[in-house]
């Protein structure tokens, strides 16, 4: 016979109710947040410990002294950026999606595409910057067009496999009836290549995002990138550091929205 | 039978012919510079609303038949005449199920159920109008299989038999002249198997499609076929054809008897590895 004692009774209830927080929606702010605090907290020690100066690594308490001070301006350039990412993304999407379908339904697209693709891609973006600049001039453009190329191979490659990977009896019960290629493609291929996309949206935002940035710290004269060459420039570290939270939130909202995007649209993924 | 939409017109002058006509029926594949003989001058036809099975070791050709039917495989040698005349493309007639119950998972039972009528004509053409009475009788025939309650449910919310009895009542509800069931109950265990048979048995007497089997299992054969059919191995003929005559409907006590021992006997007899 084993009888339970009260500690143990007390030590299970205490266990059910960790577990029942972290199964809860509440944890998945709680925790990130939490180990943010931390991780500011332990930054701010350090750098008072070990006596950093501050044109090395500012603390985070000097950091957010300077919010008032220089707000209106790294709001407005953060605007900047998202504007460039977004247009970016949006120009990425269309030519992701059609690229993805040429690619994912025609044998002959594929193969002539598939090795220019993958060549193009792996060319460190950052070394086009220079040449968009000399084209397009310094400004929006080369950071639009940065973003875009960041941002379409993922959306195109994710599309084409989500069409190559529909099954063939699935094709088969569709042509079985008589339905033309259009047909497939409308009720079979479309949605089957949907999560695929929507999976694709929140890596690419990243990249669009990603993109901007690195062209406007080569080539523009506005933008979060270009504010933190130019804070750099004249050591003025704290406003770098701030530029750097802004990408963060800015990040991880745009992440954010395409995961909720995703969840909506594509709910029947389990 | 179903309501009016759906209810075809069967005066037809074809009606002389049999459904299906298979005449000296070869297929052959070449690869690595040899050709390889799959089916050898197959010959046999399938009257109206009769239930046909073929049964035959793996790799005979059983399924390449059922590909011609669905118009999804060319005919090489030989003419294979639907109602008399030669099948060239796809039978808009057919309803097909495959081992695999290929539901699309964006949409619900209900959904999967209706997706022929959306492509076939001439329900195409009055999807929208007649939408109310589609789904009556979608829902009707949900019914028969007892997926009523399962009709606003996602395939990944339905367990293997239910998505199955699901696929088949897609492949049901266009009213095809032919059914074509490719081992459609082959990845289900024992017992939702012999389930599937009984509620294939009221779905025909339902529709009284003229259907086509492909199995590997024997007791299904005979349970639901008018004819059997035996294939040999590569290059395959057929080297039995035997009538069931046990009275229908057909229950799960008439396996246990001799008479079906028998035949499953003779059946098992002609097969060869």
């Amino acid at each position: 016979m084993t009888t339970i004692t009260p500690t143990q009774a007390k030590s299970s209830t205490d266990r059910t109710a960790w577990q029942q927080f972290l199964s809860s929606s509440a944890a998945t702010y709680v925790l990130p947040t939490g180990a943010i605090a931390l991780c500011l907290v332990l930054w701010e020690i350090a750098v008072q410990l070990f006596g950093i100066p501050e044109f090395v690594l500012p603390a985070p308490s000097s950091i957010f002294a300077i919010i008032g001070q220089w707000s209106g301006v790294v709001w407005q350039n953060s605007l900047v950026t998202l504007q460039t990412t977004l247009i970016g993304f949006a120009i990425a999407l269309v030519a992701g999606l059609l690229l993805g379908f040429l690619i994912g339904y025609s044998k002959v697209a594929y193969t002539t595409l598939y090795p220019i693709l993958v060549g193009f891609n792996t060319i460190p973006k950052v070394a086009i910057v220079p040449l968009l600049a000399i084209w397009f001039g310094i400004g929006t453009i080369p950071a639009v067009v940065t973003a875009f190329l960041l941002a379409f191979f993922t959306i195109a490659v994710n599309v084409s496999l989500g069409l190559a990977t529909v099954e063939p009896e699935m094709r088969d019960v569709l042509k079985s009836l008589g339905a033309s290629q259009f047909e497939i493609f409308q009720k079979v291929g479309f949605p089957h290549s949907l999560p695929y996309l929507f999976a694709s949206l929140k890596i690419a935002i990243s990249q669009a995002f990603i993109g901007s940035v690195i062209s406007e710290t080569v080539a523009s004269n506005k933008g979060i990138g270009y504010v933190i060459v130019s804070a750099t420039a004249t050591f003025d570290i704290d406003l770098a550091f701030l530029c750097l939270f802004a990408l963060g939130l800015m990040g991880i909202a745009l992440y954010a929205i395409c995961a909720a995007i995703e969840q909506r649209t594509v709910h029947w993924i389990r | 039978m179903l309501d009016s939409p759906l209810t075809k017109d069967t005066s037809s002058s074809a009606a002389s012919h049999p459904v299906l006509d298979f005449q000296d029926i070869s297929l052959a594949y070449a690869s690595k510079g040899h050709t390889t003989t799959v089916l050898d001058r197959v010959s046999f036809a399938v009257e109206r609303s009769q239930f046909v099975s073929i049964v035959g070791p793996s790799g005979c050709g059983k399924t390449s038949l059922l590909r011609m039917v669905s118009g999804l495989l060319p005919v090489q040698q030989g003419t294979l005449n639907f109602q008399g005349s030669p099948i060239n493309g796809s039978l808009h007639s057919v309803g097909i199920a495959f081992q695999n119950p290929v539901l699309l998972p964006w949409r619900n039972t209900l959904q999967n159920v209706l997706l022929p009528l959306e492509v076939v004509q001439p329900h195409k053409q009055h999807f929208r109008q007649k939408l109310t009475e589609y789904k009556q009788a979608a829902r009707e025939l949900l019914a028969t299989v007892g997926l009523d309650n399962f009709q606003k449910h996602y395939p990944w919310q339905l367990s293997g038999g239910m998505k199955q009895r699901a696929s088949l009542c897609r492949a049901l509800i266009h009213q095809p002249e032919v059914l074509l069931l490719d081992e459609p109950f082959g990845a289900l265990d024992a017992f939702t198997r012999e389930d599937m048979w009984e509620m294939m048995q009221a779905l025909r007497q339902r529709t009284q499609c003229t259907a086509m089997l492909v199995t590997h299992d024997l007791r299904e054969a005979l349970y639901l076929s008018d004819v059997v059919y035996v294939m040999s191995p590569r290059p395959s003929k057929i080297v039995l054809e035997l009538p069931v005559d046990l009275p229908r409907p057909r229950t799960m006590e008439m396996t246990f008897t001799d008479e079906f021992h028998h035949l499953y006997d003779r059946l098992r007899r002609h097969i060869r590895h």
